[in-house]
């Protein structure tokens, strides 16, 4: 069985997405590389974006489809807007999430708005592809994750895959999906590898999946969390405590029965997540088993998420601020009393 | 300076009579309609914010007599004048005003976002210079598909020191995309005369910094507005890509309907009620070939259908309270 890693995942899904529509286009900041540069050697695809994602797919589909934009992320996110109205797939990429603030607008008020602003009758089937995470030593603008800023915006749906095969399904789903999609690219989980099928098979919003069954606690773990939380539970398994992994894959649509199922049979609950605390997933998920799962408690709803801090540069700092295995052992012992 | 009147556009285009006389019911019904607007803000019966077009009338009837009825518009909240403009029913406008389901949008946008796709409206856009990008879009799609259509971008004069203005000039010319930029330089920005904002001497100055071709041309005679926008037309159908252009009128209305508009000189108010372009067009006529009968036919007819969209407004019901949840997402588990 071939293994592939996340970042060729996503790329192979684009490969297949556009031979199989010619509709859809990319757009980006160096999602090529080395335009105005053509006669050069080696300028064509000479990035493929800043982490190489988007590597072979302009020398394959050449540069009309796959258009290196100005550093202009409103632009060309208002431009995607408008392509997408008018009968095009465009996926543009935002290179990091973190840039979002300069292109916000265009999400926000246009991309999400305009199909019920004036009556239902536009789709917008844009794909935003960003990338989003601490651990790379990066700095405080280069490395959050920002989740909850779109997910809180109706219009949009989010997708935050942790595992090679579902970001390859879950993008192939995004580009067919008819409204539009941001799709968080986590730059820590990219060489990543497991097991991906060869064809193209997408993968439904909304359902959840269970990592690992387990009896004693549900673990709702968002994105890179997910690895945080099998590594925790291998050493809460040691101690006697059988935990269940929820990813939901999704955050707009959220897979709520899934969770609340989960908590339903484990009565415990902890829900992990690296983002900034407040209004953030981890929060709302919290909220929505308090609301709707509160009789099958048997303990208090426990958030785990990064510090209400922006995200540090020192590696010391940097490691402190996520939320990594220990401190989810030590998480779940607490709420378990073990 | 920027306050003087501007000449007209080089080279004229005097459409024919008819031609005239279609592009003259356009403007009447967008000042008969929003004279309603008007009346029906302040005696409360409209909710919300509205945004008259008095003033700007010929640039939204020239532009779009320059256009395909399969060409894109993006508007912005004073949409009303390019909606009527682009063809969308005033039954449908005047139900969307007054919040009910018969609306352009069953009472989900209001008089801010006032518009049809079915027409050739991408939207009209409550956010400055917002619909820049959106247009360029719709101009990226002809091309890639090679349909031959062309998409304007409306925006006010307050909209050139937004970003978007900015990335979408510089995008459209580097894609050369059959995209026009049209400036209605109505010489407010909210309540900020042109002298304080502008850097350059004229919009269509900016132009420079995307080696972009512009125009600036009176925006108060029609067939001035429609000549320099069929030019920017013809450029883009055939592969010439983006244009700026600037069509120079004065904002008679307030930024919406209520401003005081304290900060407006009378006399310079009165001296661009002599250049109305209702009343330019009035002048003009018979030397265009069209009689003072003629002109009299359309304003009875304009009156008639004004009055039946808004009494059928009126007695049309409100939405469905159940209809909140519809039109959110295409599909949503």
């Amino acid at each position: 069985m071939r293994e592939l890693t996340i970042k060729d995942a996503i790329n192979e899904a684009l490969h297949q997405a556009m031979e199989a529509d010619p509709d859809v286009i990319l757009m980006g900041e160096d999602i090529a590389g080395g335009g105005g540069r053509d006669e050069h050697p080696g300028a064509m695809d000479a990035w493929g974006g800043p982490f190489g994602v988007t590597q072979g797919l302009a020398t394959r589909f050449g540069r009309d489809r796959v258009m290196d934009t100005t550093i202009a992320e409103a632009g060309f996110f208002g431009a995607a807007v408008g392509a997408a109205m008018t009968g095009l797939r465009p996926v543009v990429e935002l290179m990091y999430v973190d840039f979002a603030g300069v292109a916000y607008d265009q999400l926000l008020n246009q991309a999400a708005k305009v199909r019920y602003m004036f009556g239902g009758k536009q789709r917008v089937p844009m794909v935003v592809r960003t990338v989003v995470g601490a651990g790379f030593r990066a700095g405080a603008e280069h490395s959050q994750t920002l989740y909850s800023l779109f997910t809180h915006v109706p219009g949009l749906k989010t997708v935050a895959p942790s595992s090679a095969a579902d970001a390859k399904g879950l993008l192939l789903t995004a580009i067919q999906d008819d409204d539009p999609v941001v799709f968080f690219e986590h730059k820590r989980l990219y060489m990543t590898k497991e097991h991906v099928p060869e064809e193209a098979v997408p993968i439904p919003f909304g359902k959840a999946k269970i990592v690992r069954a387990g009896k004693d606690l549900t673990i709702v773990a968002i994105q890179r969390a997910v690895q945080f939380a099998q590594e925790a539970a291998e050493a809460l398994a040691v101690l006697g405590i059988d935990v269940e992994i929820i990813d939901p894959r999704t955050y707009s649509p959220l897979d709520e029965s899934a969770i609340l199922t989960s908590v339903a049979k484990t009565g415990h609950v902890l829900i992990v997540d690296e983002s900034y605390p407040r209004c953030g997933l981890a929060t709302d998920i919290a909220a929505l088993i308090a609301d709707q799962g509160f009789d099958s408690l048997k303990g208090p709803v426990k958030r785990l998420t990064a510090p209400h801090t922006p995200v540090p540069f020192s590696p010391p700092l940097e490691d402190a601020y996520l939320p990594l295995a220990p401190k989810i052992v030590a998480a779940a012992r607490a709420l378990l009393r073990a | 300076m920027h306050a003087e009147p501007v000449p007209p556009a080089t080279d004229l285009v005097i459409p024919p009579p008819e031609t005239l006389l279609a592009m003259y019911e356009t403007m009447l019904t967008m000042r008969r309609f929003d004279e309603r607007v008007r009346d029906l803000t302040a005696a409360k019966s409209i909710p919300g914010y509205t945004h008259t077009y008095f003033g700007s009338e010929a640039i939204g009837a020239g532009v779009m007599a320059a256009l395909a009825p399969t060409d894109w518009i993006a508007s912005t909240y004073r949409c009303h004048g390019h909606a009527i403009a682009k063809g969308v029913a005033l039954d449908a406008m005047a139900g969307e005003i007054y919040g009910r389901v018969t609306g352009t949008a069953k009472g989900k946008g209001g008089s801010m976002h006032v518009s049809d796709f079915d027409v050739g409206m991408l939207g009209a856009f409550g956010i400055v210079a917002a619909g820049i990008p959106v247009a360029l879009g719709a101009a990226l799609t002809a091309k890639r598909k090679g349909t031959g259509q062309v998409a304007v971008a409306f925006f006010g004069d307050g909209a050139v020191h937004q970003g978007v203005f900015h990335e979408g000039a510089g995008l459209a010319k580097l894609w050369n995309a059959p995209v026009i930029l049209l400036c209605e330089n109505n010489q407010y920005a909210e309540a900020t005369a042109i002298e304080y904002h502008l850097n350059t001497e004229t919009i269509a100055d900016m132009a420079c910094a995307y080696a972009m071709p512009a125009e600036r041309a009176d925006g108060m005679d029609v067939v001035s507005a429609y000549t320099a926008a069929k030019r920017a037309v013809e450029r883009a159908r055939s592969g010439g890509g983006p244009t700026l252009l600037e069509l120079v009128s004065y904002r008679f209305s307030g930024q919406y309907e209520g401003d005081a508009q304290a900060y407006q000189p009378p006399e310079e108010m009165a001296r661009w009620r002599e250049r109305d372009p209702l009343v330019t067009f009035e002048r003009l006529a018979p030397e265009r070939g069209v009689s003072h009968d003629a002109i009299e036919v359309v304003a009875g007819r304009v009156d008639a259908a004004i009055s039946a969209a808004f009494e059928a407004a009126e007695r049309a019901p409100f939405p469905d309270p159940e209809s909140l949840y519809d039109d959110v997402y295409v599909s949503y588990p």
